[in-house]
Parts: structure tokens; C-alpha cells; sequence
């Protein structure tokens, strides 16, 4: 590999500079670094740290998995002495805390965009190679620190993951589980922030020569969103989690009326992340669906241009909507954050006709990340629609903290990052480890996935409008409420052997490698133009970039994006220099 | 602020909807119409139809947000159910590469827009109705606190006390408005009366206050929905809705007495119920 760019071809000399210098600080130093372990705790490499991310967050998966079983078997029956109460409050906090901290954002913005985003802009790495490495190990130290205290004296923190004052104040959650749980935010609060800088600069600052920002295909453009948001929102949980810690220890009064504190000062901080937090967990997985269809489809994202002003809309009422969490405290204007709620119904639903009009007239094959995202389309679909039935504060007013709103945000969060989360998943599996895995598992997969999915969460919408809490672990045994909830339990089991599948097939996929080649599935983004799994600054040759999907440009000359009929692609000749649609590269 | 009549809720964006001539509009609507038509007669959906003149309002505006809901739902899963079926790969051409067409982007902007406005007008209606908390003769302090539940009767020296599976009863007149003082003496704690279709927050340092008017005799069951500690999944409480002048009996023949009144249900379990 040289370091020598070719710019007339690519044209634009200002991005030239920056991919140069970039070139040149990292040179081939670390091509010849330590290898096996000691590559793996030494790596600056942004895909290495990004397969690091997203093992670290499966296995969190998993684990939390295991628990949300464990809730479900005490759950079949009325008063089920399988759990202690306090056992059992500890279960659901961590299981929420796993799956929300520590596996589906750092899946997300740690490992899948660690590793596609670079390649899809045509960098060598992140920006920050060393402050990608940080964000890894903190996120590490935190998940650690997470899993421990279920060891320490008074077990792991039982206040919920949203840890309301004053129930997470010294007084009522003694223990050093609390603690370990607000430092575990911390360290992955900053590492996420220092993630969301290094998206946000590599994004601005490393896109190849040609790759404007209107060319990004839609994944960075929800990756580059996702990283302004972390930036709005995490420190404010970080501020926050320090507060709590002063109120725990340093005899502060932040959130305790005793002192004069304001314990819904705590609700107001916590959701002004916590709502944002919501869309850094789904904008990635709305970009891994705005890969995978157009993909599948043979076409190009229908709507590039809505879906990218949808995306941000969205992420900019996602700042205005936090006291929809809070209609019930009776201390918000309910007006104010009810229409701003119902609003995102709007760029969510063009986000959908954006998907459906790119499967329209395509030729679609369904192959397993397929199968995952049209999953994805029905979850959301059904989580979206009830989320407009809950921003309506007189509707929200009783089924707030029943098993309603528990079916609702699981079938968002499932939605997005496990059902779009996996298709990204076997999407890029091939890039990543240059083989491929089984589709006839990943049918299986799938197809368990799914009707444990709705199994498991629509008897929860039922019993939630009868009137069941969340959050309880013994209920009436007289109120008809245990058929719905053996029902959901047989389904999240199903879920459970589906995702046991999924091991299945990554370990034959490791023991007998069937190769994948470059590009697999006839994909557009520039990360199918490198090798699979790509060399370690990622190209040795680019093609011209002339829309959001080069390689597809490049393998399919004859193929532009049509804007009512009419050619807007490469061979439009819209790049300037007539090169489009030419099969020549540009050595890196 | 107007109190919906039956049909109201509904007959509204029935008639806005037309006016949107687009070929899925008109369908929704066909299949709204009936609906509509037979709105007395339409089903709870899953909800409570409601055991309060609140509870009431708010079950209509759940109809029609379960109803547009449904819409929705069957429009869009049957678009990309039709795709899926329709543009399955039948061969190796590749499709014609459209990526914009405005007149369809703009009318999904519009459309939805316009629906959300119509939603957002009905939830105001209903949120103000369900909160309004106009005057009262009857007034029930409520302390909640770990793990049980308080209810006071200013200026009856009537107090009840239930703590965990004691399961308190709240005794209210029926076709009243009683008033409802709600405090917490500890952690936040959730009052939730599910066939009331309402709940409120018990916040420390806060006095939250809420009406409601009961529509028929009868015992309601109510629990905290809002984790507060080890035994959240126990406090459960009762309303029990009374003629005014068997409340006023109930009032008479326990201020007399010891102030306390404890209400014990089936103490060896924790199925407390309404019993």
C-alpha cells in the first residue's frame, strides 16, 4: 500500500489533505504490531476495537437474556417462590440495565459503527485511533464493574434502570451494588461521549475525496446523528449520576426533600438523556435497515434526501419529548411535550414509506438479514403505533408503568436493536470475517425470533390495559392475569432457542468457513470494495465516488438512480469530470 | 371545554378525512365508517370501559386512538406485505433504480401531519376533562408511603391504614366528585385505579390532587404502580364506591370510634384482590 492519493481523478482538494495527513500519521507502524492477545489489549485498529464492542455487548446480551428468562419462570405463576423479592427486583434492574447501557447502544455506536463507518466514508480509521481504544476499555471496566456487584455485600442495585430518587438515595438503596451501578454508568457514560466525538470527526474530517455529505449512504448519516445526540445527552446523565453520588455520600441534597432537594429534578435530568437515548439506540439500527433493504431490493434507498431530513428531525424533537416519561408526576405541561411526542410519529412514518417505496417494484430476495429487517419493519411498526396511543396523556395516565408501556418499549428496542441489530449482524458477518454464515440457521433464527417476538409481548399489552403493573413479582392470582403471562413466557423461551441457534451457527461458520468474497450480496457501500475482512487501513484502491453506493456504481454502469425517470447517478455525469461510470480506481 | 358526546371523538376526523382525497385515505376510511356508525356499540378493546365520568371520557379517546391505531397498522403491514409478495426476485434483471418522486414524498409528509394534529386536538379535550378538578364536598387525603397506603377524612377524623397485605379500602360516595389529595411520605409511589383508567404519582415534597366521580356501586381495586423498594409488588389497595348515604353511615360510625381503622384481607397470601 502507498501513501500516495491520486487527486485528479477523485477531484476536491480540500478532503485530499485530510485523508493525506491522516495516511501519513498512522503509516504502516502498526501493520507489523503484536499479534493474537496482545493485539487484541493493544489495538488502536477501529476494527479490531469495533469486534471487541460488539463481542463484549453479546455477551451482555446473552447474559441479560438469561435473566429476562429467569424474570419470565417467576412471572408464569401468581406468587412463585422461584425469586425472592429482592432477588427478583435486582434481576429486572440489571436485565434493563444490560440491555439498555451495555449492549444495544455499544453494539450499535461501539462495534458496528466502529467498524462500517470508516470504510463507508473511505477512511483508514476513526479519527482518534487512541481515544477509540480508551472508549473500548472504559466501556469494558464498566461492564464489569456492572456484573460484579451482583457479588458485593446487598447485591446488585434493585432501584430500576432509570433509578429514581429518592428510592436510589443512601437511605433506601444501601449497598455498595448501588454505587458499583451509578461508577458503571459513568465509565460507560464517557465512553460513549468519547465515541460520539470520535464518529462526529471522523465523519466531518476523514470522508474520501468525492464522498460529500449528500453522497454518505444513510448508516453514516444515522452514525453522524447518533454522535451529535450522545454529545446532547450523556453528559447530562453523567452530571446527573454525579449528583446522585454527592446525595449518597457527600451529604448533598440534590434530590432529597429533606434538604430542600427536588426529587423530580432527578426524572427531568435522567429523561432529557433518557429520551434521547431512546433514538441513539434506534437511529443506527434504522441505518443498518436503510443498508440491508435497498441491498436486498436491488435498488437504491428510496427518499435519500427525506430520509436524511427525517433522521434529523427526529433527532431534533427527540430533545423536546423527555416529560412524556413523567405525565403521570402531575408537575409537567402536558400539552407542550404530547404534541411534540405525537410529531415524531411523522419523520418515523416517512422513515417507513421510505423503506417500503425501496422495496417497491425491486426484485427482492430474502435472504436471513432480509428476513431481520422486514422483522425489524413489523416490530416497529407495532411499537410505533402504540407509542402514538401513549403520547396522549389521558391515554398514558393508566396504562403508565403497566405491562402496556412494558410491551411498547420492548417491541421498539426489540424492534431496532435486535431485530435490525442482527440483520446487521449477518449483513456484515461476511465483510468482517470474509466467510459466510449459514443461511438455512439464520432462517431458523429468525423465523423462532419472530413468533417468540409477538408471543411473548402482545399478552403483555392485554394484561398491562387490565391493569397489571410492571415491575412486580408476585401478582392476584384471581384476576385472569396468569394466562397472559404463561403465554409470554413460553414466547420469550422460544426467543431463548433462537438465539441459542444463532451460537450454533457462528461456531460452524468458525469451524468450516465457507468464504464470502468481497461482495457477497451485490451491495453498494464503499465497504464492499475492500477485501473481506478489509486490510488494516482498509483500501488499497477506491472507486469514484459518485452517489451514496459506489460499489454498486462501480459493478453496474449502466444502473444510475432514476428521479422520475430521469438518470441523478454516476452516469448523469453530475461528478464533473465525466468519469462516472468508468471501471478505472484510484490507488490509496 | 366541551364534554364529548358518544360519537363525537370520531365523527370529527370522519368528516376532516375525506377532504385529504388520496386512494389510502379513502380506505381507511371505509373501513373507519362502520365503526363510527356503531360507535355506541364499540367494543373497550382490551381497555376498561370505565367505572368513573372520567374513566368514561378516557376510554372514548382510547377507541379512537386504538382505532386509527388499527388503520394504521392493517395500511402500512399490508404495504409491505404486498411488496414482499408481489416483488419477490423472479429474475436477474435489475429493476428500474427510482430513488425520488416528490408528489408521493410530499403526501406522506403531509398526511401524517395532518392526522397528528386531529389526534392532538382529542387528547388535549380529554387530558383537560380527566384532569379538571372542579369542587367537592368529599375529600380523602391519601399518604402513601413503604408499603402501604393511607386514606384520611378531613374534618371526619376518619382514618384508614393498610400496610402490606392488609390491602386498605378507600370508601367513596358514588355520583360525586371526590376530591383527592395525594402525598408521599418517603419514595415516589404510583395511585392507580385501573378501572378508573388513571394513575398518579405520589411524589415526596409534592401535593398532587385529582377528581374523580364514580358511576356505579361496587369495589375497585387500585395498586402502586410505581417501584418503591422491596415490597412494591404488595400494596394493593381497594375503592369501594357506596350510596352518599351509606357513606355518610360508614363516615358516622367510624369517627366515633377509634380513629384507626385497619381493613385486613386474606393475611396469609398475597392475593389480595378485590374481594
Amino acid at each position: 500500500m502507498t501513501d500516495v492519493i491520486n487527486p485528479p481523478v477523485i477531484g476536491g482538494g480540500g478532503d485530499v489533505t485530510a485523508v493525506d495527513e491522516h495516511v501519513v500519521e498512522h503509516g504502516h507502524a502498526e501493520e507489523h504490531g503484536p499479534t493474537g492477545v496482545l493485539k487484541w489489549l493493544t489495538t488502536t485498529d477501529h476494527k479490531v476495537i469495533g469486534l471487541s464492542y460488539m463481542i463484549t455487548s453479546l455477551v451482555m446480551f446473552y447474559l441479560a437474556g438469561i435473566m429476562a428468562l429467569v424474570i419470565r419462570l417467576q412471572l408464569a405463576s401468581p406468587s412463585s417462590s422461584l425469586l425472592s423479592f429482592s432477588q427478583y427486583n435486582e434481576l429486572f434492574t440489571m436485565h434493563g440495565s444490560l440491555m439498555l447501557y451495555l449492549f444495544a447502544g455499544p453494539f450499535a455506536f461501539g462495534g458496528l459503527a466502529n467498524y462500517i463507518v470508516p470504510l463507508q466514508v473511505g477512511a483508514p480509521d476513526m479519527a482518534f485511533p487512541r481515544l477509540n481504544a480508551l472508549s473500548y476499555w472504559l466501556y469494558a471496566g464498566g461492564s464489569i464493574t456492572m456484573l460484579l456487584s451482583f457479588f458485593v455485600a446487598g447485591g446488585a442495585s434493585s432501584f430500576g434502570w432509570v433509578a429514581y430518587a429518592p428510592l436510589s438515595n443512601a437511605t433506601n438503596s444501601p449497598g455498595a451494588g448501588s454505587d458499583m451501578w451509578i461508577m458503571a454508568l459513568a465509565l460507560t457514560g464517557f465512553s460513549a461521549i468519547f465515541t460520539g466525538v470520535n464518529l462526529v470527526a471522523t465523519i466531518f474530517y476523514l470522508r474520501a475525496p468525492g464522498m460529500t455529505m449528500f453522497r454518505m449512504p444513510i448508516f453514516t448519516w444515522n452514525m453522524l446523528v447518533t454522535g451529535i445526540l450522545i454529545l446532547i445527552a450523556f453528559p447530562v446523565l453523567t452530571a446527573a449520576l454525579i449528583m446522585l453520588y454527592c446525595d449518597r455520600h457527600f451529604g448533598t441534597h440534590i434530590f432529597t426533600v429533606s434538604g430542600g432537594g427536588v426529587p423530580v429534578l432527578w426524572q427531568h435530568l435522567f429523561w432529557f438523556f433518557g429520551h434521547p437515548e431512546v433514538y441513539i439506540l434506534a437511529l443506527p439500527f434504522f441505518g443498518i435497515a436503510t443498508e440491508v433493504i435497498p441491498t436486498f431490493s436491488r435498488k437504491p434507498v428510496f427518499g435519500y434526501k427525506g430520509m436524511v431530513f427525517a433522521t434529523l428531525s427526529i433527532a431534533a424533537l427527540s430533545t423536546g419529548v423527555w416529560a412524556h416519561h413523567m405525565y403521570t408526576t402531575g408537575v409537567v405541561l402536558l400539552p407542550f411535550f404530547s404534541l411534540l411526542s405525537l410529531l415524531i410519529a411523522v419523520p418515523t412514518g416517512i422513515k417507513f414509506f421510505n423503506w417500503i417505496g425501496t422495496m417497491w417494484r425491486g426484485q427482492l430476495s430474502f435472504k436471513t438479514p432480509m428476513l431481520f429487517c422486514i422483522g425489524f419493519l413489523f416490530a416497529f411498526l407495532m411499537g410505533g403505533v402504540t407509542g402514538v396511543m401513549l403520547a396522549a396523556p389521558a391515554l398514558d395516565f393508566f396504562t403508565h408503568d403497566t405491562y402496556f408501556v412494558v410491551a411498547h418499549f420492548h417491541q421498539v428496542l426489540f424492534g431496532t436493536a435486535v431485530f435490525a441489530g442482527f440483520a446487521g449482524l449477518y449483513f456484515w458477518y461476511p465483510k468482517m470475517f470474509g466467510r459466510m454464515l449459514s443461511d438455512k440457521l439464520g432462517k431458523w433464527h429468525f423465523w423462532l425470533l419472530f413468533i417468540g417476538f409477538w408471543l411473548t409481548f402482545i399478552p403483555q399489552y392485554e394484561v398491562g390495559l387490565k391493569g397489571m403493573p410492571r415491575r412486580v413479582a408476585v401478582y392476584p392470582s384471581n384476576l385472569g392475569w396468569q394466562v397472559y403471562n404463561q403465554i409470554s413466557t413460553i414466547g420469550a423461551f422460544v426467543i431463548g432457542i433462537s438465539f441459542a441457534i444463532l451460537l450454533v451457527n457462528l461456531w460452524i461458520s468458525w469451524r468450516n468457513p465457507v468464504p464470502a468474497g468481497d461482495n457477497p450480496w451485490d451491495a453498494g457501500g464503499l465497504e464492499w470494495f475492500t477485501t473481506s475482512p478489509p486490510p488494516h487501513h482498509n483500501f488499497t484502491h477506491l472507486p469514484p465516488i459518485r452517489s451514496e453506493r459506489p460499489t454498486w456504481d462501480y459493478n453496474h454502469p449502466d444502473s444510475p438512480a432514476l428521479h422520475h425517470g430521469k438518470p441523478t447517478g454516476p452516469s448523469s455525469g453530475h461528478g464533473g469530470d465525466g468519469s462516472g461510470g468508468t471501471r478505472e480506481t484510484v490507488e490509496v | 371545554m366541551d364534554s364529548p358526546s358518544a360519537g363525537s371523538p370520531l365523527a370529527r376526523p370522519r368528516r376532516r378525512l375525506p377532504k385529504l382525497t388520496t386512494r389510502r385515505l379513502a380506505l381507511g376510511a371505509v373501513v373507519l365508517s362502520p365503526l363510527v356508525l356503531a360507535s355506541c356499540q364499540l367494543p373497550t378493546f382490551g381497555g376498561y370501559r370505565g367505572a368513573t365520568k372520567q374513566a368514561v371520557d378516557a376510554n372514548k379517546l382510547w377507541q379512537g386512538f386504538f382505532i386509527t391505531g388499527l388503520c394504521v397498522f392493517i395500511l402500512v403491514a399490508f404495504l409491505i406485505l404486498w411488496a414482499v409478495l408481489r416483488y419477490r426476485r423472479r429474475s436477474d434483471k435489475i429493476p428500474a433504480q427510482t430513488q425520488y418522486h416528490t408528489l408521493f414524498e410530499i403526501i406522506y409528509t403531509v398526511v401524517p401531519i395532518v392526522m397528528v394534529l386531529v389526534l392532538f386536538y382529542f387528547s388535549v379535550v380529554t387530558e383537560n376533562s380527566v384532569d379538571a378538578v372542579p369542587a367537592s364536598n368529599v375529600q380523602v387525603n391519601v399518604t402513601a408511603f413503604q408499603w402501604g397506603w393511607r386514606f384520611s377524612y378531613p374534618g371526619h377524623n376518619v382514618t384508614v391504614i393498610g400496610q402490606e397485605l392488609q390491602n386498605p379500602t378507600m370508601v367513596v360516595p358514588v355520583g360525586e366528585n371526590v376530591h383527592i389529595v395525594l402525598r408521599s411520605s418517603d419514595v415516589i409511589h404510583g395511585f392507580y385505579v385501573p378501572e378508573f383508567n388513571f394513575s398518579r404519582y405520589a411524589l415526596p415534597g409534592v401535593t398532587n390532587q385529582f377528581s374523580f366521580n364514580v358511576n356505579h356501586a361496587g369495589t375497585f381495586r387500585g395498586q402502586c404502580t410505581q417501584l418503591c423498594g422491596l415490597y412494591h409488588s404488595l400494596m394493593i389497595f381497594q375503592v369501594k364506591a357506596v350510596s352518599p348515604s351509606a357513606y355518610e353511615a360508614w363516615l358516622a360510625q367510624n369517627s366515633t370510634s377509634a380513629s384507626t381503622t385497619a381493613y385486613h384481607a386474606n393475611s396469609s397470601t398475597v392475593q389480595g384482590g378485590s374481594s
